[in-house]
């Protein structure tokens, strides 16, 4: 018998296809479709029983109540807490998407210590005992070579236990310099002052009861301000309510409000004149609140005798014809929004929180609360609504001869000095001190940071880099790798907002007295602690009269003495609203005559005349020259987007439009007549110049936008968090520049003067 | 060789040449064992290389606890408030009874002490595990078609000891999905099979409709 080649051909022939008629290919594939299914690295949800955990989210001031979908220790799901009073149900998407935030690579894990340059982003891993006595150390040097008053904190917040701890501290170490960053509330507390001769209270607007809101530039669908409670008011909105939107840009706000009303940017102040003009003439105006309540609305004497001139008088030169060329609007379309607003049953005029870009312009928000004053409705239902936070049952500060003289100084930011005597916090004048001092003189030689991202979003972000750089020790209190961490000596992280307890305290801008109290969900995934309890430890270990100052054991035991009777409510409903009902007429002003003054006598003003302290409209230069800049930038805020001190987050990056980022390149926003001009088409590369620094930016042609203005998204070109959050697009606030308002200081421009070319 | 030789030394003709290799009984016998070799290596080969025994942590024994019980299967494997089916019992729920050895079994005895004791849970083989992208849910099933436990799990219930438990080394899925017969063919050894053809015949058989897909792939 012969065997030869065939021989194996024909048994190789057998065994294919014998194994045909075998499950060996059949199964074996079916099995690899599952194998692929089960890669190591495919997230594979716990499975066990569902809890639903109650808390806050806070990633941003809107303060929304949150649940959270938990099996066993893992956080599944985050969705809107429908019996939240703030934001019922609604949350916007940074919300949606805040557990990558904790089980994302941009956490800081453990206490941390720079070890190479500053911002290269080389540190290494501390103990937390390693930590606190190093940044004591430090502080207690500083204090001892009487430099107390050059340690400065910046906070995003000065309400609230953590940051009322923070002062606290720079109470009793000897320092004036705790800083919030800049935000709406700035204008909104000096109008509250000087007409309502308030300090420190919170101005809210009652927008789910309004049935008429004129929003001065708000994004009140675009995701500003408190984003659940506006998206959740418009949610509830039906045919008896309107919403008037003036913005030079076709927002998402705009693009569902009932009328858009493009006026020119920087005039809204004009056209709430002119709204009160057509309102005054027509006697419109609620005569019982003006007559009974209200002061300078007339012309008035003083006690000299001087005549001094009223806000009706002030109003009278701005007619619709007037205001129609300053704003570029119809004169009929002012008369008739005025006459809408005037004769709706709960009229709301809003501004400033809710901007992308709080320009803190005095004259216009007081002529917006000069609106609501007018129709009367300021503390009613539906109305502009002015509270108190709770007070905290916290004992007095002790303070030794350092911290008495320290608190004295001027501050480094010049809020409150002879030049700026009204201003709490001046935030975007510091990076100017800070490079204009040499490294001896610098008045601030240490920093802290909580809650706040300022090297990412201060104004003119690159001087504001090298100025905070040239701080010889910067602590953060980051839960992330930001920007500012980046920066730091020492990086203390804070838990994430689901792993620990902290209050919160009423959302700027909404019109309830409510605080929260964001609970833990899961356990700290990393060697991290709150904040409060890190700053107690600090004080304690520098000992003193600034551990006396910190008596408490820890952050929990403060909070429960803190809230006193409130805590078991907080902490049983997550929630606790402390005043039911807004002061009625009668007591709601703080003024020396107990009325609303629309002649607010109390304003540092730059002239002595009465329109200098009368909100009368004033043409506001922008930063950069005109022959340079023929165009003008203005930031804009997308839902989609987020834009504070924490970035976007990837989930939130990938529902962002093709034609508002792709891959890493930014698209800019103009008008298709500006683009003739400058040669541009959809799609081109061009490069946009700022007296700020310049970026290369792709352009998007937007009917929306008005001739003559950029748009650009705010919130991306982030160069910190992770390798999936940064380098995508253009920080904004990198473009951007402040200017100072004279009297007080708060950055009042609206825009930048910019340049743009084709690349 | 001589036959080579005769060939080239021969004159080519148009003649056929005989063919003087393997004969085709050869080739085709070759072909056979080829075959059979398949055959033999696919149904009785392949199974014992695709599937390895795994012991059981516990054995346990589901008759002796089902007199203990008054719910029957309910008891331990209940549906939770929200509807959703708890699946084998966490150490808590054994721990309700089991905080000490209570009878002489040593099965018992084994689980006290390096579970309950060490707080471990017990990494029980779970005969009916499906992948993740399989959305099953026992509710409209067990209430609202009032099926019985055994109509899918077999009567696992009155066992006094656990059926072996393969696992298959490619998914890490048990034997009991596709089934024990490599086939597929005839009664289901244990229990009914759970490969997706067989959700679609009940579904068919049941309801006259397979359903959509978004309905267990979601």
């Amino acid at each position: 018998m012969k065997i030869d080649r065939r021989c194996f051909l024909s048994l190789a022939g057998g065994l294919a296809v014998g194994h045909l008629l075998t499950p060996i290919p059949w199964k074996i594939t079916d099995d690899i479709a599952i194998w692929t299914q089960n890669w190591p690295w495919t997230p594979v949800p716990e499975t066990g029983p569902v809890t639903w955990k109650n808390t806050v989210c806070t990633l941003c001031a809107g303060g929304c109540g949150i649940k959270v979908r938990t099996i066993r220790d893992r956080a599944i799901k985050i969705e809107g807490r429908t019996d939240h009073p703030v934001n019922k149900g609604s949350l916007c998407p940074l919300g949606y998407a805040s557990l990558q935030y904790l089980y994302g690579p941009s956490r800081v894990k453990t206490p941390m210590r720079r070890t190479g340059e500053r911002g290269s982003g080389q540190f290494e891993a501390i103990s937390w005992d390693e930590a606190i006595s190093e940044v004591s150390g430090k502080l207690d040097a500083l204090r001892k070579n009487g430099r107390a008053h050059t340690l400065a904190c910046i906070s995003g917040s000065d309400k609230g236990t953590v940051p009322v701890l923070f002062k606290r501290f720079l109470d009793a170490y000897g320092s004036p310099n705790f800083i919030r960053t800049p935000s709406g509330r700035d204008a909104h507390e000096i109008a509250a002052y000087l007409a309502q001769g308030h300090k420190d209270k919170n101005i809210g607007f009652d927008l789910e009861n309004a049935t008429f809101i004129l929003s001065f530039g708000c994004g009140l669908l675009d995701g500003s301000g408190a984003p659940g409670y506006q998206f959740n008011a418009y949610s509830r909105f039906d045919k008896g309510r309107t919403l008037v939107q003036v913005e030079p840009r076709l927002s998402n706000t705009a693009a569902r409000a009932k009328k858009w009303l493009p006026a020119k940017p920087g005039t809204e102040g004009a056209l709430a004149l002119g709204v009160a003009h057509v309102i005054v003439k027509n006697g419109l105006y609620d005569a019982d609140f003006i007559n009974g309540y209200a002061f300078g609305f007339e012309d008035w004497t003083d006690e000299g005798g001087n005549i001094h001139m009223g806000f009706k008088s002030l109003v009278n030169e701005y007619t619709p014809q007037k205001v129609s060329a300053i704003t570029g609007l119809d004169a009929n379309a002012i008369e008739s929004l005025a006459r809408d607003f005037a004769r709706a049953e709960k009229p709301v005029a809003v501004c400033g929180y809710n901007e992308c870009k709080p320009s803190a312009n005095i004259d216009k928000t007081l002529a917006v609360h000069a609106l609501n004053a007018l129709v009367g409705n300021i503390n009613q239902a539906g109305g502009m609504i002015v509270f108190a936070d709770p007070e905290y049952a916290v004992s007095e500060v002790r303070k030794d001869r350092i911290a008495t003289e320290g608190t004295a100084k001027p501050r480094a930011d010049m809020a409150g000095t002879d030049r700026y005597p009204q201003s709490r916090y001046l935030l975007d004048l510091l990076p100017e001190v800070l490079m204009g001092a040499n490294e001896n003189n610098l008045p601030v030689q240490a920093l802290m940071v909580t809650g706040a991202n300022p090297v990412y979003t201060t104004e003119n972000s690159e001087t504001a880099r090298a100025a905070f750089a040239k701080i010889p020790f910067i602590v953060s209190f980051s839960s992330f790798m930001d920007e500012t961490a980046k920066l730091a000596d020492i990086i203390l992280p804070d838990h994430h907002f689901l792993e620990g307890y902290r209050d919160v305290p009423a959302p700027d801008g909404v019109g309830k007295a409510v605080t929260s109290l964001s609970a833990p969900v899961v356990k700290p995934q990393y060697d991290t602690r709150n904040t409060g309890d890190v700053i107690i430890d600090i004080a304690r270990s520098l000992g003193g009269t600034i551990g006396e100052s910190f008596p408490w054991k820890d952050y929990d035991t403060f909070l429960k003495q803190a809230f006193k009777e409130h805590y078991r409510d907080l902490s049983r409903n997550g929630y606790v609203i402390h005043a039911e009902k807004p002061l009625p007429w009668d007591r709601a002003f703080a003024t020396e005559n107990g009325k609303y003054a629309f002649y607010p006598t109390r304003r540092h003003a730059a002239g002595t005349d009465d329109k200098s302290r009368l909100p009368a409209y004033r043409e506001l230069d922008i930063p950069g020259d005109k022959a340079n800049g023929t165009l003008a930038l203005i930031p804009y805020k997308s839902p989609r987007i987020a834009a504070g001190a924490v970035a976007n987050p990837p989930f939130m990056t990938k529902t962002i439009d093709a034609n508002v980022l792709k891959k890493e390149m930014l698209f800019i926003q103009i008008n298709p007549e500006t683009a003739r001009g400058l040669n541009l088409r959809q799609g081109d590369t061009a490069v946009i110049r700022t007296p700020a620094g310049e970026a290369r930016v792709r352009v998007n042609l937007f009917d929306g936008v008005m001739p003559g203005i950029v748009a650009m998204p705010a919130g991306l070109g982030h160069t910190a968090f992770s390798k999936f959050i940064a380098d995508k697009g253009v920080n904004v606030n990198a473009l951007l520049k402040p200017s100072a308002d004279p009297a007080y200081g708060l950055n009042a421009a609206w825009g930048v003067r910019a340049s743009l070319q084709k690349a | 060789m001589s036959t080579q030789t005769d060939n080239t030394s021969n004159t080519p003709s148009n003649a056929p040449s005989p063919k003087k290799g393997a004969t085709g009984w050869v080739i085709l016998a070759f072909f056979v064992i080829g075959f059979g070799f398949s055959l033999l290596g696919g149904w009785v080969g392949f199974p014992n290389m695709l599937y390895k025994e795994v012991p059981h942590p516990i054995d346990f024994n589901h008759a002796l606890h089902m007199d203990l019980v008054f719910d029957g299967c309910n008891s331990c494997h209940y549906f939770r408030a929200d509807g959703s089916f708890s699946g084998a019992p966490t150490l808590n729920e054994c721990r309700d009874c089991h905080q000490f050895v209570m009878g002489t079994d040593p099965n018992e005895e084994k689980f006290v002490e390096e579970y309950v004791l060490q707080d471990k849970e017990v990494p029980w083989n779970i005969f009916a595990k499906q992948p993740d992208n399989v959305y099953f849910s026992h509710a409209p099933h067990v209430k609202g078609a009032g099926m019985d436990c055994a109509a899918c799990h077999g009567d696992i219930g009155t066992s006094e000891s656990l059926r072996p438990y393969q696992e298959n080394r490619i998914t890490g899925y048990s034997r009991d999905i596709w089934g024990w017969e490599m086939s597929r063919l005839g009664e289901p050894k244990y229990a009914p099979r759970m490969k997706m053809m067989d959700c679609v015949n009940c579904h068919v058989e049941q309801t006259d409709s397979k359903g959509s897909c978004f309905q267990c792939h979601k």
